[in-house]
């Protein structure tokens, strides 16, 4: 085994560990932490796929920014109520879980990929590279995306105001 | 192979070190400069066969000895892997970030060519926002972790705190990466050490001979951005004016009331490491980095004519100390702050992190943009 094929083999493992730590720990600040880490590991992932402007996004959006406003909402909510109803959210889970795996398995089982990884170019995942399909390729779809979250901001400012 | 990896080992090694040290000898200059402040004598108790050092002994000895020797304790009823972790968390982002911040130029050595930088990435200012990023944990997890209400409240300020002036910080930083078209630190330093006059457009020139000799640094084309940077800078550090999360008059000691011993050590060295690196990340973006005015690769080069060959051991040498200094003279300048100005109400923190700075910096980005296209 190659150098490369050892690491990525390391880290799916370590992330395969991480995600189903969200899914068996008892404290939900704990799953939360263990998602923290499974995220951490696929930024580290994106490191080795030569996309580093990729792996810092990731860094900075879902552990530096949503997953910490989870852990608050975890935090002010009291997790232990959520464990009442557990038998019930298995089920549900394990239902969603088959579903995905319905959809994925057949979809990876049937793609042709090409069997030797083709190499990355100098620029690619380079900020030069995301700002032109942004900005000019694809800059329609993007400032439909920022007005829909400007709308959700504005939203949620509304129905905060109301509770007053 | 080997010796490049070698190299870059003692780079990491080197830049980590120094920042540790650093934050040591701060540790030192914050406690003998509030004495010098408030007209105090000020740490000299512990002292070796009489001798004090200036408080050396006291700060860089006896207390370090007592954090380590202090009893470790974690409450009982509050977690005991997250109380241990939340240390680490806050120390690391700490640590690393110093590592896209270029301490010198390049260094020639045989037919080998350093850079005087540990980790040369594409992305480096957006390295520097995602490590920043990652500091809310130490905060969140070691407050949730201690199960302590004062604990709570002073995490919650700090990581509302902190998102709050991430947002403003980011903003800011987008002038200088106009001006200078790059996200990587080390071009945004090498950059400034061209001229004003260089830059100057043709419709202005009638001002070249005013300010034309100036260095092209951060501060003299984005002087709006600095002064937003570096408050947004301060306070992600969580030190007065910006102290809420440990607010020692309203919440004992914050998010940190439950850590002594070596872990609190660990609390300390890193407020005092993010220290360090805010003034690295002012002095690279807004100070030229390791820029002295007009010396060159070769030597001093002086706009009103005349040159001074210098070799280019000298060279390397003047360019890393320039850097050390200005860095030093930001952390000073920090720790004056600290013990000049009093603590900010919540919600005034809040008011001039959203609706000051935040506007200010889009407006900063907005007249950036015509100016650039203005100068076209």
């Amino acid at each position: 085994m190659d150098t490369a094929s050892f690491i990525f083999y390391l880290l799916a493992t370590l992330l395969v560990i991480a995600s189903l730590l969200v899914v068996f720990l008892r404290n939900v600040v704990h799953c939360a932490m263990a998602l923290v880490t499974a995220l951490l590991l696929i930024a580290v992932m994106f490191v080795t796929l030569h996309a580093p402007m990729l792996c810092v996004l990731q860094v900075m959006v879902y552990a530096g920014a949503i997953m910490v406003l989870f852990l608050f909402v975890i935090m002010f909510l009291n997790p232990g109520a959520l464990e009442q109803q557990r038998g019930l959210w298995w089920g549900f889970g394990t239902l969603l879980a088959m579903m995905l795996a319905g959809v994925l398995v057949p979809l990876v089982a049937t793609s042709d990929l090409p069997a030797d990884p083709v190499a990355a170019t100098e620029l690619f995942g380079s900020p030069e590279m995301l700002a032109k399909s942004l900005f000019s390729d694809y800059v329609l779809p993007f400032e439909i995306a920022s007005v829909l979250l400007l709308v959700a901001i504005i939203g949620a400012v509304v129905l905060a105001k109301r509770e007053n | 192979m080997i010796v490049d990896l070698a190299i870059i080992t003692l780079k990491a090694v080197l830049v980590v070190a120094m920042v540790l040290n650093l934050a040591g000898v701060l540790g030192w200059i914050e406690r003998k400069g509030s004495a010098l402040i408030q007209d105090r004598i000020g740490a000299n108790r512990a002292s070796i066969f009489g001798f004090a050092g200036l408080g050396l002994v006291n700060t860089l000895i006896a207390d370090p000895l007592k954090f380590l020797t202090k009893e470790d304790f974690i409450p009982p009823k509050g977690d005991r892997f997250l109380h241990t972790l939340a240390p680490c968390m806050a120390l690391f982002p700490a640590l690393v970030t110093f590592a896209v911040i270029p301490f010198g130029d390049v260094l020639n050595f045989g037919e080998r060519v350093i850079n005087l930088q540990v980790a040369s990435l594409n992305i480096g200012i957006l390295y520097v926002f995602a490590m920043g990023s990652l500091g809310v944990y130490g905060i969140v997890i070691g407050a949730w972790a201690s199960n302590n209400k004062f604990s709570m409240l002073g995490g919650v300020r700090g990581s509302a705190q902190m998102i709050s002036y991430e947002v403003a910080m980011g903003l800011s930083v987008i002038g200088i990466l106009m001006v200078y078209g790059t996200l990587e630190l080390q071009d945004i330093a090498r950059d400034q050490g061209t001229l004003i006059r260089d830059l100057m457009p043709s419709w202005l020139s009638f001002l070249t001979p005013i300010v034309g000799w100036l260095p092209a640094w951060g501060i003299f084309l984005q002087p709006v951005a600095f002064i937003l940077f570096f408050t947004a800078a301060v306070a992600e550090t969580k030190r007065i004016p910006f102290d809420l999360p440990e607010g020692e008059s309203e919440l004992v000691a914050g998010y940190h009331v439950e850590y002594s011993g070596g872990k609190f050590l660990m609390f300390f060295a890193g407020e005092f490491a993010e220290i360090v690196t805010a003034a690295g990340l002012v002095t690279t973006l807004f100070f030229g980095g390791w820029q002295v005015p007009y010396l060159m690769r070769d030597g001093f080069h002086f706009p009103w004519g005349g040159t001074l060959l210098l070799p280019h051991l000298l060279i390397v040498l003047m360019q890393v100390t320039a850097f050390t200094v200005k860095v030093v003279f930001f952390c000073w300048v920090q720790i004056l702050l600290r013990w000049s100005v009093p603590r900010f109400r919540y919600d005034q923190v809040m008011r001039l992190g959203w609706k000051m700075l935040l506007p200010l910096a889009l407006l900063n980005v907005a007249v950036t943009a015509i100016w650039i296209i203005a100068a076209q």
